[in-house]
């Protein structure tokens, strides 16, 4: 499961990502394998999304959200 | 003049490092550019007890030191290299006590560089709120540094955090947080010996990023290049491991000293405002209510201290003529150097209230909402969702704006980003467009509210936006590239607007406006007097000449041989010749040579073409007449047919040459050092100049 395919409200925790270069990007921003993540919103025209990480809130768009894997 | 402390301001985006930048040193800013690069170099000072100056640099923002922008990127080569003009004494590292763990990321990366730090513990507020406790002298205790809990908006901890900088360490005391040597033993220990560097974790941030470091002679990068190829070097999956390790020990520090006492919930206060204010209907309507009612607000708020100045230089021209001697040297200074004066001291009022706006839905993190929300509108016209803020920065100055593109990492965005950014109507336009508004468009109202003229200028800025999205989308079709763009981004939590700090930001934006573009308008007022006055000497006596031969004396009063010497000899100067050799070229637009050279003069800066009409309307204007540029511009007539020369189809014609003209050199100079090369200001001059040419020439042949 994506994180791009969960809805809002709903949360899961990250196991990994497949792509190196984002996870890079995506880890020093605190989403770290093992975190929970809170969909909390997704913007009016139905992309990017918000996110609720590690005590904050991210907002990345749908495409950068398919590279993190759930549990 | 005492010793000096440098002391660096490192933290992530959105730790409040700018507001402990501002509560340190006050006034005493100084805003410039870090050597070599174009990225904003924010420096201040303040007394230490002991007498020595505390010289702070607020360096960029980022979460790493794995750089994705060129602002990241001086971090490093401020903090790697110990010959750099901003190389720290002290790093006061600026960190987000409600989101600890992230912070400390770019901590544990800073403390192994072997600089002397400290901690600023912000938000200690917002942290205890959210229900975290941290307990500070165990956080110390485990990092090794001094941890000093403060609160920068509610000026709470401030005291200690500066007794903690005066007396702070001047060797390097931090723990060391993971053994950086084992990332890549052999590399490392190879770049310490080969290019004598002290400690492990620099040598490893050269094989990383030697590209990109200003500080390494060309023989340095060809050295690392071998040895990186030669253990064959993985950039990326190293960055990866050590980005995993450092959270462990992260993790592990944290583990006893920081409790999550209660679970804050999930609807917090932000998520509340969230729901309503990105709200796919209310979202937008909210949007563009905030746009109308700031544009409005320009009007009516800045009417008033507009006035006030306007009056205060009729009344001191008036006292001028009458007070000083006749002679050029009078001329000079009331119809030079005043006029030029008033030209830019007129515009504070409204570039204050533009400032205060900015700056507020910027401190409440409303900005970043409007990206939320743009973005995909954006992406679909090749820009990304981070293009908007310079592009609403753009409404004041393309030149800041285009300067603040470089936060966004993805090379075509922000190229096209730069291109279409000047069509969006800075408030050097605002000058030019009020004027010619209050000379066409009636000052009334429609149902009761509405101002006419602030109709017309909102649709002026509106075409400036749809202009915008329209070139952008073209030049997505047109300019390739293979880089990838991110679009991840801190949503800070809602907070109140800082007074102090809206205030500082319509000061400083004043001061930069009155002192940067305000040079040059009061130059070219003065360039332009001249020209304007003196002319090829053969002509201008000759015109003497005739205006005293007794054909003249006898017909004429000798006001009106007055005026019409003086307005034959406008005619016949250099300002003169120059605008009327470009007469032909323009008049399809409906512009005379009058205009023609307020179209010259203000490629200098747009709002000179106030100044250049205030001192072509004064130079012809008689003598005893001191009404505003505005009523001496309606008063102008056409030679030819006697007919006014601003119509209502002139008048919108110019407006529209305006709206897309690149009539600022200061742009051109901004994009030509942030794109590294004139190909693009090029470009850029031609398709705007083009635009303006062909759309001015539809609006005249329509309305004429």
């Amino acid at each position: 499961m994506k994180l791009s395919q969960l809805e809002p409200g709903q949360s899961g925790i990250i196991k990994e990502f497949t792509d190196l270069e984002m996870s890079i990007k995506l880890m020093e921003m605190g989403c770290l394998p093992g975190e929970s993540i809170v969909v909390e919103r997704i913007a009016p025209l139905g992309d990017p999304i918000a996110i609720t990480v590690s005590g904050y809130q991210l907002s990345l768009r749908k495409r950068e959200a398919s590279t993190i894997i759930m549990q | 003049m005492g010793q000096e402390l440098k002391v660096a301001l490192v933290g992530n985006p959105n730790s409040g490092k700018s507001t402990l930048f501002n509560i340190l040193t006050g006034l005493n800013q100084k805003i410039g550019n870090f050597p070599g690069v174009t990225v904003e170099k924010k420096e201040g000072f303040y007394k230490l007890p002991d007498n020595r100056i505390a010289r702070i640099i607020d360096l960029p923002g980022t979460y790493s030191f794995y750089p994705k922008s060129r602002d990241e990127r001086i971090v490093m080569d401020a903090l790697a290299d110990e010959n750099n003009s901003v190389h720290p004494d002290l790093i006061v590292f600026v960190a987000d006590a409600s989101n600890l763990k992230r912070n400390l990321l770019l901590f544990s990366q800073v403390a192994d560089l072997q600089i002397p730090i400290i901690i600023a513990l912000n938000m200690m507020d917002l942290a205890i709120n959210g229900g975290i406790s941290i307990s500070v002298d165990e956080l110390a205790l485990k990092l090794g540094v001094q941890v000093i809990p403060i609160s920068a908006r509610k000026l709470e901890g401030i005291e200690q955090l500066k007794l903690a900088i005066s007396y702070s360490s001047s060797i390097p005391l931090q723990l060391p947080s993971i053994d950086v040597v084992a990332l890549a033993p052999h590399l490392i220990k190879k770049i310490q010996s080969d290019l004598n560097i002290e400690h492990p974790y620099i040598a490893l941030q050269l094989a990383h990023q030697h590209e990109q470091l200003s500080f390494l002679s060309r023989e340095e990068n060809k050295l690392i290049e071998d040895i990186k190829s030669e253990f064959s070097f993985h950039s990326q999956k190293l960055q990866a491991v050590e980005t995993i390790g450092r959270y462990n020990a992260i993790n592990d520090v944290l583990f006893d000293t920081v409790k999550l006492n209660s679970d804050p919930g999930r609807e917090t206060m932000s998520n509340r405002i969230d729901n309503v204010l990105t709200h796919r209907i209310f979202g937008f309507v909210i949007f563009f209510a905030i746009l109308f009612i700031i544009f409005q607000s320009i009007f009516a708020w800045s009417e008033y201290p507009m006035s006030l100045i306007e009056r205060l230089f009729i009344w001191v021209t008036y006292q001028g003529h009458q007070i000083l001697p006749l002679g050029v040297f009078a001329d000079l200074l009331i119809d030079g150097v005043l006029a030029g004066l008033s030209g830019v001291l007129i515009f504070i009022p409204q570039i204050a209230i533009l400032f205060a706006f900015i700056s507020i839905l910027e401190d409440t993190g409303y900005m970043s909402r409007v990206t939320f929300m743009m973005d995909k509108i954006m992406r679909k016209v090749g820009l990304s969702g981070k293009s908007i803020v310079p592009m609403i920065g753009g409404f004041a100055c393309a030149v800041p704006s285009i300067m603040s593109t470089r936060n966004i990492e993805n090379w075509k965005d922000r190229m096209i980003t730069i291109m279409v950014t000047p069509l969006i109507a800075c408030s050097a336009r605002l000058p030019v467009y009020t004027l010619l508004i209050s000379m066409v468009v009636p000052d009334e109202k429609v149902w009761g509210f509405i101002n006419m003229q602030g109709i017309a200028l909102m649709a002026l800025y509106v075409l400036s936006i749809l202009s915008a999205i329209i070139v952008a989308w073209a030049m997505k079709l047109i300019i390739k590239s293979r880089e990838r763009g991110y679009f991840i981004m801190e949503l800070p939590v809602y907070r109140m607007p800082r007074w102090n700090n809206v205030l500082l930001t319509m000061y400083k934006s004043v001061k930069t406006f009155v002192f940067e573009a305000g040079k040059i308008i009061i130059a070219v007022s003065i360039i332009l007097w001249v020209l304007s006055s003196y002319g090829p000497s053969q002509k201008f006596e000759s015109i003497e000449e005739k205006y005293k031969l007794e054909s003249y004396t006898q017909k004429y009063s000798s006001n009106e041989i007055e005026r019409l010497e003086a307005s034959e000899k406008l005619e016949n100067s250099y300002a003169g010749l120059l605008g009327k050799s470009i007469e032909p070229v323009i008049k399809p637009l409906g512009f005379d040579w009058k205009i023609g050279i307020a179209l010259i003069t203000s490629f200098a800066a747009r709002e000179v073409f106030v100044g250049t009409m205030a001192t072509i309307y004064s130079v012809e204007a008689d003598e005893s007449n001191l009404a505003s540029v505005r009523d001496k511009m309606l008063m102008a007539k056409n030679p030819d047919t006697g007919m006014p020369v601003f119509t209502v189809a002139v008048a919108f014609s110019l407006m529209i040459f305006y709206a897309f003209a690149m009539q600022c050199i200061s742009t051109v100079a901004i994009v030509y050092r942030e794109t590294k090369s004139w190909v693009w200001p090029a470009i850029q001059f031609a398709y705007m100049t083009s635009l303006a040419y062909i759309a001015s020439f539809i609006v005249y042949q329509l309305l004429k």
